[in-house]
């Protein structure tokens, strides 16, 4: 394609202006088509990125930019009992979570998979809580969590399973349960669907060969599905638990934090501290120290990535 | 590795058309009997669906369920109503500043997504297509700019808009969405680019089309289903932000509805279920019905972002 275009210069034999060369030359065109994409992703997310690192060595205030202090805002942080209970809560919620995100969105997956009547609206509903805004569904689930007005308490208590009501969200360990059972009703539907599209790429055949060999159904699961699978399960479980990890929206909207800092993630620590206490300085600290694990999860999917290329072949690439 | 991500996007539609004929294919069904089935297949599946939906049920049995009701769990069952009620939806639309805030989710909403769209096509069409020096390492980035959480990042951008003099007003989120949005659709629309055929183009180049009438004329109108795919996901993911909305907006007037839920809505009445159960069903219909137009394409949108 190159040539059709120098035997298109030649023929006019004459040097083209700066302006053809700015509408042409594909360097040239290749900036002037990323523009506005850089614009917004150097102003609003390298920019605050590089900031945001900046602004945990400093004492800054909303509106107010800070002196440089160091590292005195981690070492308060090291110091500080809420910051590491909020990191086990973000630990303890991201594994728990993914782990059981990830069971039932592949059990489910392999139902879905399966030959049924209505198949095409079964795989829609199973959508709608991923499609739905997690704060709205949060805001079900907290109803649904009530301490006097309960529907899981009064089922339990007609059963005869339960005296008092169970307080969901008044008890440390209840609002953990509680959220990071919110938390995987909103995030199966995404893993079993994505997981979904890469179970319907599998050769129908390979099952056949296999049952013919006399493998059964765990043995088909184990060396047929699960190894054809891995790639695209290493991804959505990087998605997962990145977004997991981060969340925000969900405990913001049914505890804010609490009981006692109970069911604080870093993330929601971060925007009390940042922007309700007006610290900013330490909110980003406590954002910053997000950043390792994150880069953690993103390796897993690098390695994930290596293994497809791996098992494609060298040449398939 | 961006190659190797960029060539599964370009398999996609190859997939699509696999997951149809799967779809009509009996395959080792009949070597299952139906009480097999029962137990293995629609037991779990409907106790998974029970789930999946109940939230859904009782938000909408709230909304429309008089409050003597609600908080009388002996005389009445609370899986039912008698006398359904709309009081609680008049007062929130007429009551409360919930229009505006349902015009302003769907205003941000609407701009974020064309402003993220215009950008996305033109990075994601020379990404796939210029071929200019870097555009691998520029391909690279905009999938690193996927995994930048926005939990990282409300603190500085707090500041950021400040500075730039945009703080509480509809068009700091407008602006701000995009970087949630353009490395989404970007990487999705480039999957699509690639599966037009390059011969298309050199024809119209040999025609003396410049690139921008390529795009327009020719790739544009090729690739309207991964554009609608990009759209709608866009926009679902504008509707459902909420950090951002929340540090960036203080006003009442100035609210989407996600914030305005957890911040306005929320008082001390212990009558204030019902409004919240019918915001919060008001506030998701709009998603289910487009939803509802465009699964495939959804479906589509999401595991195109994920299998990379």
């Amino acid at each position: 394609m190159s040539t059709v275009e120098e035997t298109a210069e030649v023929s006019r034999s004459r040097e083209p202006s700066l302006w053809s060369r700015l509408k042409t030359n594909r360097n040239w065109l290749a900036i002037w088509f990323m523009l506005p994409a850089a614009i917004f992703l150097i102003l609003f997310l390298a920019w605050p990125l590089i900031l945001g690192v900046w602004l945990s060595f400093t004492d800054a205030r909303l509106a107010r930019p800070g002196e440089f202090v160091g590292f005195e805002n981690y070492e308060w942080l090291w110091d500080d009992s809420i910051f590491w209970l909020s990191v086990f809560n973000t630990l303890l919620y991201t594994i728990v979570a993914s782990a059981i995100k990830f069971a039932v969105g592949l059990y489910l997956a392999l139902l879905l998979n399966r030959h049924m009547p209505f198949k095409a609206i079964i795989r829609s509903v199973v959508l709608i809580p991923f499609i739905v805004p997690t704060v709205l569904s949060a805001i079900a689930f907290w109803w649904i969590y009530d301490a006097q007005f309960s529907i899981i308490s009064w089922s339990l208590r007609q059963m005869g399973l339960i005296q008092q009501n169970i307080n969901f969200l008044g008890d440390g360990n209840w609002a953990r349960a509680s959220l990071i059972f919110a938390n995987i009703w909103r995030g199966v539907p995404f893993v079993a669907i994505t997981l979904l599209a890469g179970l319907q790429t599998v050769s129908p055949s390979l099952y056949e060969a296999a049952t013919l060999d006399g493998a059964s159904a765990w043995q088909r699961f184990r060396y047929v599905t699960y190894p054809l699978l891995t790639p695209i399960i290493a991804v959505v479980m990087t998605f997962s638990v990145l977004f997991t990890f981060t969340d925000f929206q969900l405990i913001w909207a049914m505890t804010r934090g609490g009981p006692v800092n109970a069911t604080h993630l870093m993330a929601t620590l971060s925007y009390q501290r940042g922007i309700l206490s007006g610290r900013l300085g330490e909110g980003a600290a406590i954002a910053t120290a997000m950043i390792p694990f994150l880069l953690a999860a993103i390796m897993i999917s690098w390695f994930g990535l290596q293994r497809r290329k791996w098992q494609h072949g060298e040449g398939n690439d | 590795m961006v190659k190797a991500m960029t060539d599964a996007a370009a398999e996609k539609p190859g997939t699509t058309t696999q997951v149809l004929t799967s779809d009509t294919q009996e395959g080792m069904t009949y070597l299952e009997s139906i009480p097999r089935r029962i137990v293995t297949l629609w037991l779990p599946l409907g106790l998974i669906m029970l789930i999946l939906l109940f939230p859904f049920y009782w938000m909408a049995l709230t909304s429309v369920k008089p409050n003597a009701q609600l908080i009388d769990m002996e005389t009445y069952n609370p899986f039912w109503v008698v006398e359904p009620t709309l009081d609680h939806i008049k007062k929130l639309l007429f009551g409360t500043q919930y229009p505006r805030w349902l015009w302003n989710t769907m205003y941000v909403a609407t701009a974020a997504t064309f402003l993220s769209i215009f950008a996305s096509v033109l990075a994601a069409y020379a990404i796939a297509r210029l071929k200019f020096r870097g555009s691998q390492v520029v391909g690279a980035t905009i999938f690193m700019a996927y995994l930048v959480p926005p939990s990282i990042l409300f603190i500085p951008l707090a500041s950021v808009i400040h500075f730039y003099g945009l703080f509480d007003s509809p068009l700091a989120l407008i602006l701000v969405y995009p970087t949630i949005l353009i490395p989404f659709s970007t990487w999705l629309l480039m999957g699509y680019f690639k599966t037009i055929p390059f011969e298309l183009e050199e024809c119209a180049l040999i025609d003396g089309a410049s690139r921008w009438q390529i795009l327009t004329k020719i790739i544009l109108p090729l690739a309207v289903p991964g554009l609608i795919s990009a759209f709608i996901f866009s926009f679902t993911l504008c509707w459902n932000e909420f950090i951002y909305a929340l540090t960036l907006t203080t006003s009442v007037q100035n609210k989407t509805v996600p914030v305005a839920i957890v911040s306005e809505l929320v008082d001390g009445d212990v009558y204030r279920w019902g409004s919240l159960m019918a915001g919060a069903l008001v506030g998701s219909l709009p998603l289910v019905v487009l939803y509802a137009f465009f699964v495939e394409h959804y479906v589509s949108a999401m595991t195109g972002a994920v299998k990379e």
